[in-house]
């Protein structure tokens, strides 16, 4: 079932210096410096609105940095000499090509072999000829998952691609992507808003608050890690402690409380 | 043995069901004009109607009229939706074109096909012509509209997707832009169509030596009620056969859509 014909690929290096980015005169970003070791995977928590999915866009080449600059393996990014493969939060497949078509998007030559092979290798190799729309939202990302790997990426960058599923599914999504980490042992960044999965699957928690890097943490524990062991909790608790220590930004101003006499009107 | 007859009798209930009104109203029709309610000057009984059908049929004047009606509908309708593709194509793609060529086309949208009939008549005489013309002018705004919403309506997630992944160019058109505006051309394709026999009926009626629209407007000079009305009830047939095949085409491009499945 999990036999692989895709060769693993060596995981690149990735080194951020000064990076910043503004969009007007909102800053996402301040100069921000990171080093992610090749095969690396990184887990990105923070508030929603922090620029964690900025940082992970900047990184893909959608968005282009204000000052600053990433260079992988030392030399710039946009010189195109590794692959960076990226997963959205919702699978963007396209409606009017089969899942396998999905799979080989952008290939030319021989490729439905190989496509077949990465289809099976995220357990959707029966499903191979059905449209994206009969499939369930994990099997999608799955999908999504087998179209990035069949690049045989270097790189993987995973904007929040299981906060759509629901709990169980997560579940097996993430024991997925780690195996297919620890086999071809590429670089991961995976941006999340779930403090439990950063820990579960990073060997590196980075908490990003107001552009820049509030925590950066080791985990040091053994995989494949169990949820509800003492060190699991600890470290949990600890960037959970630390991300609601921050007012949110995003918070909804509590409401106004209604005086008695207003409440008799409407009723 | 019930159930297997109820199991047979809901597809033949779901395939009778939208013809028994227009039955009835036949019947009803057959009965007013052999019962002297109507008479044949105002609306001839459908029988007649019939008679005069296989009675033009076995001359091969019907199907010469349906050949050449036909004919003018599919080579105006492929002129006219053709250009209303290619523009569509182009200010949808380009904001440079959309700049250079909307307001324009927009401004002889808003001209009544039929207001140029005498400009036509005077440009082309009762050539051909002028029923292409007519036919090209009335299905290139359907087309062009539906093409121009439809691209700009593609998703963008699945272009920057699409683009991530090194599509650029023909490739990034032909995989992701044409099929995510498909959908949106073929109600424009439909539209068109319709519009198509409308215009080639005026077209026909004012100025023509052949077609269904002569046939109708000769039977006319010469009070036949009955080749009237079997030239209408003609409009209306080859008016469904196309809409039927504009819907084979939507069946068979869109057969990934949720909604044809």
């Amino acid at each position: 079932m999990t036999q692989t014909t895709v060769t693993p690929s060596a995981g690149v290096a990735l080194t951020l210096r000064n990076l910043s980015k503004r969009f007007g005169d909102q800053t996402v970003l301040q100069a921000l410096d990171l080093d992610i070791r090749a095969g690396e995977f990184v887990a990105v928590v923070g508030r929603s609105g922090c620029g964690k999915s900025t940082l992970l866009r900047l990184i893909a080449g959608l968005e282009s940095a204000s000052t600053g600059d990433v260079r992988a393996d030392g030399s710039p990014l946009d010189t195109g000499h590794f692959d960076t493969r990226l997963m959205f939060q919702d699978a963007r497949l396209l409606p009017w090509k089969s899942v396998l078509q999905n799979v080989g998007l952008g290939l030319s030559g021989a490729w439905q072999d190989k496509a077949r092979a990465v289809l099976a290798e995220v357990g959707l190799a029966e499903h191979a000829h059905k449209w994206p729309s009969q499939l369930s939202g994990g099997q999608r990302q799955r999908v999504a998952l087998a179209r990035a790997l069949i690049h045989e990426p270097q790189l993987l960058l995973l904007d929040e691609p299981l906060g759509a599923l629901d709990a169980l599914t997560r579940i097996e999504m993430q024991q997925l992507i780690e195996r297919l980490w620890q086999q071809h042992r590429f670089t991961v960044l995976l941006v999340t808003h779930d403090v439990e999965e950063a820990v579960a699957l990073g060997d590196r928690v980075l908490l990003i608050e107001e552009g820049r890097v509030g925590l950066d943490l080791p985990v040091p524990l053994p995989r494949s890690r169990v949820r509800g062991s003492a060190g699991f909790a600890a470290l949990e608790e600890r960037v959970l402690s630390r991300v609601l220590a921050l007012p949110d930004r995003e918070a909804i101003p509590e409401p106004e409380p209604v005086a008695l006499g207003a409440l008799r009107w409407a009723l | 043995m019930a159930s297997a007859i109820s199991t047979l009798a809901v597809p033949v209930w779901r395939r009778s069901a939208p013809w028994i009104v227009p039955a009835l109203l036949v019947l009803l029709w057959q009965w007013a004009a052999t019962h002297g309610v109507l008479t044949s000057r105002i609306l001839p009984a459908p029988l007649a109607v019939l008679e005069a059908g296989s009675r033009l049929w076995q001359s091969g004047e019907l199907w010469a009229h349906l050949k050449i009606s036909f004919w003018r509908a599919a080579i105006g309708f492929g002129i006219g939706g053709g250009i209303g593709l290619l523009l569509g194509l182009i200010t949808g793609m380009s904001r440079r074109g959309e700049l250079l060529l909307d307001t324009t086309v927009q401004m002889i949208r808003n001209v009544p096909p039929l207001a140029l009939i005498p400009l036509v008549i005077l440009w082309f005489g009762i050539d051909e012509a002028a029923k292409l013309f007519l036919v090209a002018f009335g299905t290139l705004f359907p087309v062009y509209i539906n093409t121009y919403h439809g691209i700009r309506s593609v998703d963008k997630d699945l272009v920057e997707m699409a683009r991530s992944y090194g599509l650029r160019g023909w490739p990034l058109f032909r995989d992701v832009i044409l099929p995510g505006a498909l959908p949106s051309i073929l109600v424009g394709v439909r539209f068109a169509l319709g519009f198509a026999w409308i215009l080639l009926i005026v077209a026909e009626t004012i100025s023509a030596s052949s077609g269904i629209g002569y046939l109708a407007m000769n039977a006319r000079e010469f009070l036949q009620t009955d080749v009237v009305v079997l030239a209408i009830l003609l409009y209306a047939l080859l008016g469904k056969l196309s809409d039927y095949g504009a819907r084979q085409l939507e069946r068979v491009w869109l057969r990934w859509h949720p909604a044809y499945q």
